[in-house]
């Protein structure tokens, strides 16, 4: 014991010393320190709300403590149900056509042979992500009105009944998914495409002599060599879409559409802000703690798969 | 290098092309001119459209070209009470926003970048800790109430400071300069603070515009922060109008306007207007940010 205390000693005060030389470089990390305590960290403390009724006007001293009552609410609602499947879905939906649209977009754009048409495919695709959610949310609402939205005038000029999109619960979900395909293809294809050309090229001219043709080459060298950045966007990708897009939604959903369109987070949302008169604060902060709490657990858990599967993660 | 990695590529491919091969890449470059058709058209249909007599727009003409030539939709959508004024707001969150973001960024990015420090784990953690969980709407909400930064420009301006993100680009970079030039500064008596204005900040221009570009498309699109802080007209950024203009007032519309052959503008014209105004600022500069995008993406998968 004391031969463990002669050796700490000078090793603290040899860290004391390190910090005081490098006291600059406190002062530095000072600035964003202070914000992360006071905009990330200081408003975890709000989330004691969940556990109470609370009263906006008064604040926690005057709201009574509920303990559990706000999740045994939600949990117990019709609502829970709706939104946790909901928020499964519209993940699945992006999962299944967003995520491998990406890929295969930066595999088209990095195998043509037209330079000139890959350059303009890339700029092209990757213009929307400039673009705000309000106003592509606006395009989809102008483009499938019902008079006079540019999918109805179509449907018209072949005879057909002009549909109201936006007021149907079957339509929502293609339709944000294929809103967010627009918007996101083009950005997420980035990175694949950045894998491929960091793959190695002579192993395509191997595969060359080998005998093997484009297509071959792409199943057997391309894919193979991007697989691992596949692996960790999906797994990553996983966590992150269970919280998205409740900005998104909110632009685009209607009180008839919430059976396919209300997620937790957007549940959450409608609670709080778009209750009149009966805005509940602590049942919402609990909803968004429930949401909280399970994408942390996605994203962690993905993250560690990720990095047992194919030893890298994003961080 | 990585350009000329893909000509290498092609000349390989170019040596032996049977016919298949030929028609799989122009099958290939087809599907590429598709996929930007497909994109493209429905920000052109809002140009043409929003330039045509609506009449033409709801018979249907307008699918290629402009038919009716009339810029009174222009006209009237910059009419618009407040347009200016949240234009300029937008500009105002903008440019100081993004400024602040830079200067909580990098401060602390290079500070988590420099191995010695003591509690850089820690500090670090933090930071990541914030990709993974976030309060949620209501604490983040009464955070800002009890900040007393309600319906304040400092609310947008302060309140959304670093993106974590961001900042482990920003440090993964700052990581890739090699540490031999911070010692040999030091040796020449130079303080933390002048290597990292001088020597590191300088260093780093490719990062620091990625990082900056990242910023800025979100402080312009962003709506809903500003949308739930701010309650007065004045201090509106444009994406909060135009979610008025063009979703709500778009719900609710009945549409009963009765356009005939005269008219020059409809709602639905003066719509399209405004998307176009509110995209031409980001669509000028995003030509000369694409390429920053690509090095951001390929220095945010440096491992930390």
């Amino acid at each position: 014991m004391n031969a463990a205390k002669v050796q700490k000693k000078p090793k603290t005060t040899s860290k004391l010393k390190q910090m005081r030389s490098d006291w600059q470089l406190y002062v530095l990390l000072s600035f964003g320190l202070i914000w992360l305590i006071l905009f990330a960290y200081k408003p975890l403390m709000g989330l004691r709300i969940a556990f109470y009724d609370f009263n906006p006007f008064g604040g926690l001293a005057k709201s009574r403590y509920v303990g559990f009552e706000n999740f045994q609410r939600y949990f117990s609602s019709p609502d829970f149900a709706r939104t946790v499947k909901n928020t499964v879905m519209l993940a699945l939906w992006q999962l299944g056509l967003i995520f491998p649209a990406s890929i295969i977009l930066a595999l088209v754009v990095t195998q043509m042979t037209s330079r000139g048409i890959s350059k303009a495919t890339q700029t092209i695709t990757f213009l929307p992500y400039f673009i705000s959610a309000v106003v592509v949310a606006g395009m989809v609402l102008s483009f499938t009105s019902p008079n006079n939205g540019w999918i109805n005038i179509i449907r018209r000029s072949f005879g057909l009944e002009p549909i109201y999109f936006m007021v149907q619960a079957k339509y929502f979900r293609p339709i944000y998914t294929l809103m967010l395909l627009w918007m996101q293809a083009g950005y997420n294809s980035l990175v694949y495409i950045a894998a491929i050309m960091g793959i190695d090229t002579s192993l395509y001219e191997a595969a060359t002599v080998d005998g093997a043709n484009k297509l071959q080459r792409i199943i057997h060298v391309t894919l193979p060599g991007i697989l691992p950045t596949i692996m960790t966007m999906l797994l990553l990708n996983i966590g992150k879409m269970i919280r998205s897009g409740y900005e998104t939604i909110i632009l685009l959903y209607h009180p008839s559409t919430y059976e396919a369109a209300d997620t937790i987070a957007t549940y959450a949302y409608r609670l709080a802000f778009d209750n009149p008169g009966r805005a509940d604060y602590g049942l919402s902060t609990a909803v968004g703690l429930v949401e909280a709490v399970v994408a942390f657990i996605m994203v962690a858990l993905a993250n560690y798969m990720s990095r047992r599967v194919t030893e890298s993660s994003l961080w | 290098m990585a350009t000329k990695k893909a000509k290498i590529k092609r000349q390989g491919s170019a040596t032996v092309r049977s016919r298949g091969e030929k028609v799989f890449d122009f099958v290939l470059n087809l599907i590429g001119v598709l996929i930007s058709l497909v994109t493209v058209y429905p920000l052109y249909y809002i140009l043409i459209a929003s330039m045509s007599k609506p009449l033409s727009v709801i018979n249907g003409t307008v699918i290629t070209h402009i038919v009716d030539f009339s810029l009174d939709a222009y006209k009237e959508a910059l009419r618009i009470p407040n347009l200016w004024v949240a234009y300029g707001n937008t500009f105002y969150y903008a440019i100081v926003g993004v400024a602040m973001n830079m200067f909580f960024t990098t401060t602390m990015a290079y500070a988590l970048s420099r191995k010695r420090l003591v509690g850089r784990k820690l500090f670090t953690l933090m930071i990541v800790f914030t990709m993974w969980f976030n309060a949620g709407l209501i604490p983040t909400y009464m955070n800002f109430r009890d900040l007393r930064l309600l319906d304040t420009r400092a609310a947008i301006i302060v309140g959304f400071g670093i993106s974590a993100y961001n900042l482990i680009i920003m440090k993964n970079f700052f990581q890739s300069i090699p540490e031999e030039m911070e010692e040999a500064a030091h040796v020449d008596g130079a303080s933390d603070f002048r290597i990292f204005f001088r020597i590191w900040l300088p260093m780093s221009k490719p990062a620091l515009a990625t990082v900056t570009m990242f910023y800025l498309v979100n402080r312009w699109n962003g709506y809903f922060w500003p949308m739930t802080l701010l309650r007065q007209d004045k201090l509106m950024p444009l994406q909060v109008l135009m979610k008025k203009l063009l979703v709500d007032q778009t719900a609710n519309e009945t549409e009963a306007q009765i356009i005939t052959a005269a008219s020059t503008w409809s709602p639905q014209t003066r719509i399209y207007a405004l998307m176009v105004v509110a995209i031409i600022p980001m669509l000028l500069v995003y030509p000369f940010l694409q390429k920053y995008f690509k090095t951001g993406m390929t220095a945010g998968a440096v491992k930390g």
